[in-house]
């Protein structure tokens, strides 16, 4: 959040205060969060402490440490709210003292989002060759296999992934494991 | 843990003293200037309790209840501007804590509080007074910390002050294990100590300023909106707002955490706002057409019912703390930086325009006649102590002193609020956003171990009083020469008084039931009680309770049934206030269910 001062007008002649503003814009969305924060005991738990303690929504999160010299770790979390909420999520992460900066990846445009799912299928004849030739067509790997199963894996962006499960359903799907949304940004810098 | 100091350059480092965790603790205490500090023995606290014994840099005061160390330390902190310190020991020494600590939070109070912790190595086994303490206090506390390693035991503690004394202040908790209280360890000055992921913004950003500058010289009916922020910041904030407003010319109103920022004698002195705020505060938060809110944040008992909340004003938002801003009602111009700072920059800005600032003749004009309808007006009675003429007459008697109010929750609470009137900054000391009653009376013992001097007074309730009822015997061993003055109206005022708006006269249990002897409770515990039921000894009676050197419970017989007006109903709007009477329809179905 930054505090840079909206436009305003003079005497009443400008625009209307944006106070009337904060009920016109009640749409869901859909936001990823990088959260970077130093990697102390208890930090994942303020965070996810913060989203159940004022009611905020979490889709998926993904935890690491990435710095170990700087003892910083990254999370990766997804939610949904107003753009009024979404805009004091931010605010509230930054407030946690061991929280060092909050990247809105969904709005920049260099954002890139992934996720990793498992996904094991039983089956044999047909519909064991179905799933193999659709593995094919989402680069999925496969990482074990017996005469009758396979377990895929398939990384990608998360409706691609919930496309692939979709179609593994029919085809004797067994059970599926992701890792949440992971992200960064293109290009050379760093954040 | 980790390491987040900024090393010492190497010239000036020498070898580290080494010390026993437990010594590394006072010797932190002492040199982050703590002097007292609040707190009460137990097992996983003794080696701490220990290295205090003998020493006389910090003087220790032994409450009765843990919480009300808790509250001892905001009183403290809150009349001083520095940062409370309280001890406890594990388990129910810790979970005693947790409402104050929450209350710190609550209302920006800088509050450090050390809490034992069963040996590291028993952690996790349901060990005898175990209890997650870090867990316990995670959403409670601005920031907490369990050692699990002496040698960065001093560290987090000078952290832990310094979290907990910068941006938005607030309550720490360091959570420390028996087993490195008595382990030995490097204690590490407080020099240097830096967190890179915390730096609050202090100062306002140059375009937020000229925005503000800007709208401030263009209004016609301005409103300073002021809070609990322009006094947490220090008393530099208060002679900046003073400054700002003579530039001005601008009306003045505050939360009730505010009060005494900006003087109650002055011209431009609107009273408090809010539920229990004056008719001509609420209105002209209501028509203003610019707001300047300073270090206040929107609360529900100051909004009242946010669609209706000053529609007409353009806003600005000073706050160091983001979150608050357009987290309740959209801003115009957010400004993110400490209020003394962000004052300081708009008087500067403002006599850089060199602009001529509207006539505000018609807006004092309106406020004149909104201030003509004595919203506190009551009916006096020759018979029995009105509560609001017994603090009217409280305040008689004692404001050419140097006082120090505190108070517990309820109507007695907002009386004092009402007809007590404020100077200064740091001398008002009440629950504002916890609203917990108890907090008072110890409240009272911490600002009068900081003031040993001063005249200080818990503004009580017979209800509220019991809470805490125990602390008059800290003050009584300390020689903390408190004064409680007790509004006894044999009710829970405040829940009758809801119970009447919103309940149909049903007083489900807020009837106070075998209320104790106040007099002969405060002689059990070793203070003075003296009783007043006729307005014309009242006088008399509170000389008295000044004159008496040791502490005192007063217990003032009020009115029972008397209402605490004006009132805004929760969900209604700030120009929708019961004056007169209450009638039991003023509050729909919707304004029922808000607290
Ligand atoms: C710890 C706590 N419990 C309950 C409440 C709810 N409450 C608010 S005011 C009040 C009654 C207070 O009665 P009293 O102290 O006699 O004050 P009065 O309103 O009569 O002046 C109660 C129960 C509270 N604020 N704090
Ligand atoms: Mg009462």
């Amino acid at each position: 959040m930054t505090d840079a001062p909206k436009p305003v007008g003079g005497n009443g002649n400008g625009p209307k205060s944006a106070y009337f503003l904060s009920h016109a814009d009640q749409a869901i969305e859909r936001r990823t969060l990088a959260v970077l924060v130093d990697n102390e005991p208890g930090v994942l738990a303020r965070v996810v402490g913060l989203f159940s303690g004022r009611g905020y929504n979490i889709d998926s999160l993904t935890v690491a440490e990435v710095d170990a010299s700087q003892h910083r770790s990254r999370i990766t979390i997804v939610t949904q709210g107003t753009a009024h909420i979404l805009e004091q999520i931010e605010a509230q992460l930054l407030r946690i003292v061991p929280v060092a900066e909050v990247i809105d990846i969904t709005n920049s445009k260099t954002g890139i989002e992934r996720e990793l799912a498992l996904v094991k299928v039983a089956g044999t004849g047909e519909k064991r060759v179905e799933a193999l030739r659709i593995a094919e067509i989402f680069r999925a790997h496969v990482i074990d296999t017996t005469n009758e199963s396979f377990i895929f894996e398939v990384t990608g962006a998360s409706e691609k992934l919930t496309q692939f499960v979709d179609l593994m359903r029919p085809l004797g799907l067994v059970e599926v494991s992701r890792t949440g949304v992971l992200s960064i940004k293109r290009g050379k810098e760093k954040g | 843990m980790t390491t987040k100091t900024k090393a010492k350059p190497a010239s000036e480092a020498t070898a580290p003293r080494m010390m026993t965790g437990a010594q590394i603790v006072v010797e932190a205490l002492r040199e982050q200037g703590v002097s007292v500090m609040f707190g009460y023995p137990g097992g996983a606290v003794l080696p701490i309790y220990d290295a205090l014994y003998g020493q006389d840099a910090i003087r220790h005061i032994l409450v009765r209840h843990e919480q009300g160390a808790g509250h001892a330390a905001e009183g403290y902190a809150r009349s001083t501007g520095k940062c409370g310190v309280a001890l406890v020991t594990s388990g129910p020494g810790a979970t005693n804590m947790v409402t104050p600590i929450t209350d710190a939070l609550m209302d920006s109070i800088p509050m450090v509080v050390i809490t034992g912790q069963v040996p590291t190595h028993l952690i996790g086994t349901d060990a005898f007074q175990e209890c997650d303490t870090t867990g316990i206090t995670r959403s409670c506390a601005k920031h907490n910390y369990l050692v699990t390693d002496v040698t960065q035991l001093a560290r987090i503690i000078h952290e832990a002050f310094y979290v907990a004394t910068t941006g938005r202040p607030g309550p720490v908790v360091i959570d420390i294990p028996k087993d490195i209280q008595f382990a030995t360890g490097p204690y590490i000055g407080k020099d240097g100590i830096f967190k890179p992921t915390y730096v609050p913004q202090r100062i306002p950003k140059t375009d937020a300023i000229k925005a503000a500058a800007e709208l401030m010289t263009k209004a016609w009916r301005p409103l300073f909106y002021t809070g609990g922020g322009v006094i947490n910041s220090g008393p530099r904030a208060s002679e900046k707002l003073r400054e700002l407003q003579e530039l001005t010319g601008f009306p003045v109103t505050s939360t009730l955490m505010g009060l005494g920022a900006f003087p109650a004698s002055h011209p431009d002195w609107l009273g408090m706002l809010g539920m229990h705020g004056s008719f001509e505060a609420n209105n002209a938060m209501h028509d203003c057409d610019l707001m300047i809110c300073v270090g206040a944040r929107f609360d529900d008992r100051v909004t009242g019912r946010i669609d209706a909340f000053s529609p007409k004003s353009r806003k600005i938002h000073i706050d160091i703390d983001a979150s608050s801003i357009n987290k309740i009602v959209r801003v115009d111009v957010p400004v993110v930086a400490d209020c003394a700072e962000a004052l300081d920059a708009l008087i500067t800005e403002i006599k850089a325009l060199k602009r001529k600032i509207p006539d505000l003749s018609a807006w004092r004009d309106q406020i004149d006649t909104w201030r003509a309808r004595r919203c506190f007006t009551y009916a006096n009675s020759a018979e029995v102590i009105k509560p609001q003429y017994a603090v009217e007459r409280l305040y008689a008697l004692t404001k050419d002193r140097n006082t120090y109010i505190t108070t517990e929750v309820g109507q007695h609470q907002m009386w004092a609020a009402q007809f007590y009137h404020f100077e200064e900054p740091n001398r008002w000391m009440t629950s504002g956003g916890l609203g917990t009653m108890g907090y008072g009376l110890p409240a009272a013992v911490g600002v009068q171990s900081a003031h040993p001097d001063a005249l200080v007074i818990d503004i009580a309730g017979e209800a509220s009083i019991q809470m805490m009822m125990q602390e008059l015997s800290t003050a009584v061993q300390h020689k903390l020469p408190v004064k409680v003055f007790i509004l006894n109206n044999e009710w829970m005022g405040m829940v009758r008084q809801w119970q009447e708006l919103l309940h149909g006269e049903r007083y489900s249990h807020s009837y106070s039931e075998s209320l104790p002897d106040f007099v002969m409770l405060a002689k059990a515990l070793g203070g003075h009680g003296i009783r007043c039921d006729k307005p014309e000894d009242l006088d008399a009676r509170i000389l008295e309770m000044i004159d008496h050197p040791g502490p005192v419970l007063f217990d003032c017989r009020v009115e029972r049934a008397e209402n605490c007006l004006p009132m805004i109903p929760s969900g209604s709007a700030h120009n929708q206030m019961i004056l007169g009477e209450i009638t039991g329809n003023e509050v729909g179905e919707a304004g029922r269910k808000l607290v």
